[in-house]
């Protein structure tokens, strides 16, 4: 029982980690951009939470209806104004900014909130529990895979039943030809990046409810949202929750083997899974 | 005579140090199709690039509707009304055969093409409106390049090698489609390699050679060994 246990709360975590990285896949499936900065934006918006949640007095689920937009428009203004600059043939130049993007976060969030851990007050919230067949089962890790499915379910639809998700598509496909469609790729990828980033603050939020939180821990985020990426398969956002899944799961029956194994067992199972599989479980599929 | 659809005047185009235009001078009549002939490296994609705003150019070395147009972006010029149909037709490998044409018609201009019109002009298309546009046939997929482009309702059409590549059969069809396309008043400007279609379907004909206009003429006045001279530029 104890077994099934830490199964079940791994691949409720796995949701969390398909958050982390479906803006990531996003990203890269449309610019071939690897965003080195994507977990310090995670640890950003879950500060904004925490902001908003303490100045305006609210929970931090309806802080999320402010940093969603935040977050939107700062990937959009974020993409137009530098990103865009670095995207061409070369795949360094997007790597390097991005990584300086990352240590400019990283400092101006010490600078601001001091590198004390904060959590954000998700109230009765944090420890309600429903009991299923003798397990106990958080809510919040239930609502968090639901939301993750819910998220993935969305950008599925949007990628490949919407004219945005088909512009995505044709930039990614030919940046030149979709020019020609009337499509303006900088325009295309600002709103990727919009898009990208919004997913990236309801998973911001969600980390800074169940876990604490300091300005430091964006890199560790950044390796979980990649290897759910590649466990998963690059492309294909079904494989991300997967992948995220197999993640979470790998952690939790780690750290039931022996604490200090959680993360190194997550670590094996990706490398494990990239040398059998060297393009994920899952490698892209088209609609 | 009437003010020219498209005006090119001493256009030079460059791929780094390479300069791959010399000078070039082009006028595009109203309601006409003009053909560009030339070897392999002759600059003719390139011309097309250019007009098509797939290459950095001075404004004013290419004027549509005399406005100069030759620094806009290609999304822009293509919102203006001008189409190209690439070479090697260049679909989107991860859209549908329908995604295909919509993305045509998403640049938004009023005209007669519609999804049910290019699916009249190619049946074929309509049976196969939802796979994949990878699984197509080399000619299916010529189809879709020039559909997609149609759907943009363009007034100035340029076609780049729409025949390489294609079984004979294959081609005719599709140039016996053409007089239904440039019929709705359309302006098109045709680059083939096949030098007798080029010239049977065009009114007017220009050749290329190492990025220099070394022939202009009407189609059906210009002779063999003016053509193999400007082609080849040797004296046969």
């Amino acid at each position: 029982m104890d077994w099934l246990n830490a199964l079940i709360q791994g691949i409720l975590l796995g949701g969390l980690y398909a958050l982390f990285a479906a803006g990531l896949s996003l990203i890269f499936g449309v610019m071939r951009l690897v965003n080195i900065a994507h977990g310090d934006l995670i640890v950003l918006a879950a500060y904004m939470g925490l902001t908003t949640t303490i100045v305006l007095g609210v929970h931090p689920f309806v802080a999320m209806l402010l940093v969603i937009p935040a977050m939107a428009l700062f990937g959009y203004v974020l993409q137009r104004g530098i990103l865009n600059q670095t995207l061409g043939d070369d795949l360094l130049p997007p790597l390097l900014v991005t990584f300086g993007l990352s240590v400019i976060i990283q400092n101006a969030l010490l600078e601001v909130y001091t590198a004390d851990p904060q959590k954000m007050d998700a109230g009765a919230l944090e420890t309600a529990s429903v009991s299923v067949g003798g397990l106990s089962l958080g809510i919040l890790p239930l609502m968090t895979f639901g939301i993750a499915v819910v998220i993935i379910a969305g950008l599925q639809f949007i990628f490949y039943r919407t004219a945005l998700g088909r512009a995505f598509r044709a930039v990614s496909d030919n940046q030149d030809i979709a020019q020609l469609m009337g499509l303006n790729r900088r325009h295309v990828f600002g709103l990727a990046m919009a898009l990208a980033l919004a997913v990236t603050a309801i998973a911001g939020i969600l980390l800074g409810i169940r876990t604490s939180f300091d300005p430091s821990i964006g890199g560790g985020r950044l390796i979980f949202g990649f290897e759910a990426v590649i466990i998963g398969g690059l492309g294909n956002l079904w494989g991300t929750l997967a992948g995220g899944v197999i993640l979470g799961a790998a952690q939790t029956l780690g750290a039931k083997i022996d604490p200090g194994w959680q993360l190194l067992a997550g670590h094996i199972v990706f490398l494990f899974i990239l040398a059998i599989r060297p393009n994920g479980l899952f490698p892209r599929i088209s609609g | 005579m009437p003010e020219p659809i498209l005006n090119i005047d001493r256009l030079d185009a460059y791929y780094g140090d390479f300069q791959a235009l010399y000078g070039v001078e082009m006028t595009v009549q109203e309601g006409e199709v003009l053909a560009i002939i030339g070897s392999n490296g002759a600059g003719k994609s390139t011309l097309l690039r250019s007009i098509s705003g797939l290459m950095d150019n001075d404004a004013d070395q290419i004027r549509y509707r005399s406005e100069p147009i030759g620094r806009l972006r290609a999304d822009q010029i293509a919102k203006k009304g001008i189409a190209l149909v690439p070479e090697g037709r260049q679909l989107f490998p991860s859209l549908s055969v329908e995604e295909n044409l919509v993305i045509g018609g998403q640049v938004g201009r009023k005209g007669p093409w519609s999804l049910d019109k290019v699916f009249k002009l190619f049946p074929v298309l309509e049976e196969r409106r939802s796979v994949a546009s990878t699984s197509l046939s080399g000619g299916q997929q010529q189809m879709v390049a020039i559909s997609r482009a149609l759907m943009s309702n363009p007034d100035l059409i340029l076609f780049d090698e729409i025949s390489l590549g294609l079984a004979p059969v294959i081609i005719k069809s599709i140039y016996d489609a053409l007089p239904g396309i440039v019929g709705e008043g359309m302006s098109a400007v045709i680059v083939e390699q096949d030098i007798t279609k080029a010239l049977s379907v065009s009114s007017r004909v220009y050749c290329l050679q190492e990025g220099r206009v070394s022939l202009t003429g009407l189609s059906d006045a210009v002779s063999r060994e003016e053509i193999s001279r400007a082609y080849f530029g040797v004296e046969q």
